[in-house]
């Protein structure tokens, strides 16, 4: 039993990660319908940024108090804001020219970004992975014999932190419901006087920033990062934005949690070689039988 | 160059064909003829992949997986590994036809998805295949791959090691498989592909049966990744997971973007450019690299970036590829029409606006 709630933590602190990232999936596929393939590349830069800005401020040790506070927010905030600039970009030179082209165009589109920021990573940081230096503190607590580590209540937190924070932009501010009536009729909303390109701008940087926070936290977690890192985690936050309905900002929480878990269980309780073959397999059941989501609305096929 | 056009499709492809049958004649080269057999079962697999991709309009981003079955078929069931020896020729029809099933398997659910979803669903299952081969190692010997296949015999003339035979056999699977597209492209099923493509509801409203359309589409471009996975398994004596990632699959399909999707002929020059690249092109910028003195220059690290940037810019553009067919130029072009009125009828507003 303390096997399973041990397995349960670990689960939740893989989910969290995997939950940021849906985030941005879900974002920008609710704006402008695009799988944003490139997404979880965006998210191993954030690692790559993050080690980048370690390097730059020579830290290379465990730090306490209040430097190690201040460390964490700076640097995340570091991530945040690099890899938000490169969401943009990304949107600004590879994407907008397509958005009334052919759906399959920009998927097309997105999956070479995702190979040039995939061969950029490699260049830059080498074809190995690459260790991050551990700076926040190996503490630990113990609840019934279950482990805790400090970093895993971090990562949990900073994800449910993040999803109310949007969920207060998107549904209480001007901006917010300037996304939202984009999603729902682009044509309608520039009517209203909304300005599309920098609505659609303002998605792509919010939720590339946010993939740049889990690419930090991933980074200091896991303690190390790998150019191509982002394939996986991005097809299973993909898959967790699709479990929760794709769209919808809860929904991707709760399939970034769900994912989590599966691998979890998946590895102490099956084997560790077939997590991705389950993660896989769960997506493309969710898609056959339940497109819509656990928690999203079916949508009708548009003419 | 008029003379040329004006001929007659097919004896354009008897004359084709004669001069690539005398090539080896003429350039005995081993290391170009080597080139060209591999070369010959990436065409195999664009081809393929062109059924499903260029004339039905779904797009597959796993179809390296099917590549894996058909080889991993020929490698179990021609080579010491369970001791059964197939003969190569028969390995022939039955690795498309086991492709074919797989394909169909992998269709039936699956093919009512929107077409995004289904690039996800076929990306999910491209990477659950190899995965699979490399788990299952008291079959596949995991990591280290089916070793030893057996090679072809024709009559009693044994393949071994050369080059010449399996360029022979390249260009012969080649000439099948143009036959073939070409009499689909052309057939009720060929253009009912094409009805799918531009406009599913429509196609459907017209009484093509779109399910079975879809599927067959899926099961015959799988079945060319089977021939091409027994050419290539039988050349290579050797599969491992390693060969059938994800980046083949895009391999296969940035031959397609460049190319011109939907265009035979596009798709072959796409194919045959990109082999080349990656198989001279890039080794010959490395080596010029070096002479300048740009020692830690290396261009074959660029691979993926150009795949990439073909991706990118094809899309952005010419999204109708290098040489695209007439069909697929005009369907984009109505596209780009539309957005050309979007943004007229826009700039009528923003002057309108105070």
């Amino acid at each position: 039993m303390e096997l399973f709630f041990q397995q349960l933590v670990n689960g939740l602190s893989l989910g969290g990660i995997y939950a940021l990232i849906a985030l941005g999936y879900t974002m920008v596929y609710g704006i402008i319908e695009l799988i944003n393939f490139a997404h979880g590349d965006v998210y191993t830069l954030g690692s790559f940024f993050s080690l980048a800005i370690l390097t730059a401020l020579g830290i290379t040790s465990e730090m306490h108090g209040f430097p190690l506070v201040a460390t964490i927010l700076g640097v995340m905030a570091g991530a945040m804001v690099f890899c938000g600039i490169v969401g943009v970009l990304i949107e600004r030179f590879a994407y907008r020219r397509l958005r009334n082209a052919p759906r399959l165009a920009p998927l097309i589109t997105a999956i070479g970004v995702s190979f040039i920021l995939e061969n950029i990573m490699q260049l830059w940081q080498g074809p190995s992975p690459v260790p991050i230096p551990t700076f926040i503190p190996e503490a630990s607590f113990a609840i019934g014999g279950v482990t805790i580590q400090v970093k895993q209540v971090f990562v949990v937190g900073l994800a449910v932190f993040m999803m109310i924070a949007l969920q207060l932009f998107v549904y209480r501010t001007k901006l917010g419901k300037a996304m939202r009536a984009t999603a729902q009729d682009r044509d309608a909303a520039q009517l209203m006087g909304i300005d599309i390109n920098m609505t659609i701008a303002l998605t792509f940087l919010i939720g590339s920033a946010l993939a740049g926070s889990a690419g930090f936290v991933s980074g200091v977690y896991y303690g190390t990062t790998w150019f191509f890192n982002g394939f996986s985690a991005g097809l299973k936050a993909f898959t967790a934005a699709v479990l929760g309905g794709i769209g919808n900002l809860a929904g991707a929480m709760l399939g970034g949690f769900v994912i989590g878990l599966v691998e979890a269980f998946g590895a102490q309780y099956v084997s560790d070689q077939w997590t991705n073959v389950m993660v896989f397999s769960l997506l493309v059941l969710v898609l056959i039988f339940r497109p819509s989501g656990l928690l999203g609305e079916s949508l009708p096929n548009k003419v | 160059m008029k003379f040329w056009t004006a001929l007659d499709p097919r004896l354009k492809g008897i004359v084709v064909l004669g001069l690539l049958v005398f090539f080896p004649f003429i350039d005995p080269n081993a290391a170009h003829l080597n080139f060209l057999a591999d070369a010959a079962t990436f065409v195999l697999l664009a081809l393929g992949l062109n059924i499903v991709v260029g004339f039905a309009g779904l797009l597959d981003l796993g179809y390296a997986a099917f590549f894996a079955i058909g080889s991993y078929s020929y490698a179990m069931l021609a080579s010491p590994q369970f001791n059964l020896h197939v003969p190569f020729w028969v390995m022939l029809l039955l690795a498309p036809a086991i492709t074919a099933i797989f394909g169909i398997l992998l269709g039936a659910p699956t093919l009512r998805l929107r077409g995004d979803y289904l690039a996800i669903v076929t990306l999910g299952f491209g990477e659950i295949v190899p995965q699979t081969f490399l788990n299952l190692s008291q079959w596949t010997n995991g990591p280290n791959g089916i070793s030893a296949l057996d090679q072809p015999v024709l009559f009693n003339y044994k393949f071994g090691l050369q080059t010449l035979p399996y360029y022979f056999v390249g260009l012969f699977l080649l000439a099948v498989a143009i036959i073939v597209v070409h009499n689909l492209q052309d057939s009720r099923l060929g253009r009912s592909w094409m009805a799918i493509r531009e406009d599913e509801l429509a196609a459907a409203h017209m009484g093509i049966n779109t399910t079975k359309a879809k599927l067959s589409a899926f099961a015959l471009g799988a079945s060319f990744s089977g021939l091409a996975g027994v050419a290539y398994a039988s050349k290579l004596s050797l599969v491992s997971p390693d060969n059938f990632q994800f980046n083949v699959s895009i391999f296969v399909l940035s031959m397609l973007v460049l190319g011109g999707m939907g265009n035979i002929y596009g798709v072959i020059i796409g194919s045959l450019l990109l082999s080349s690249l990656e198989r001279f092109i890039l080794p010959q910028a490395t080596i010029f690299a070096h002479n300048l003195g740009f020692m830690s220059l290396d261009f074959s690290n660029f691979r993926f970036m150009m795949y990439g940037i073909i991706l990118v810019a094809i899309m952005l553009f010419r999204p109708e590829g290098l040489f695209p067919s007439r069909q697929r130029k005009a369907e984009l072009h109505v596209a780009q029409l539309d957005a050309a009125l979007a943004s007229q009828e826009q700039s009528l507003y923003n002057e309108a606006a105070p």
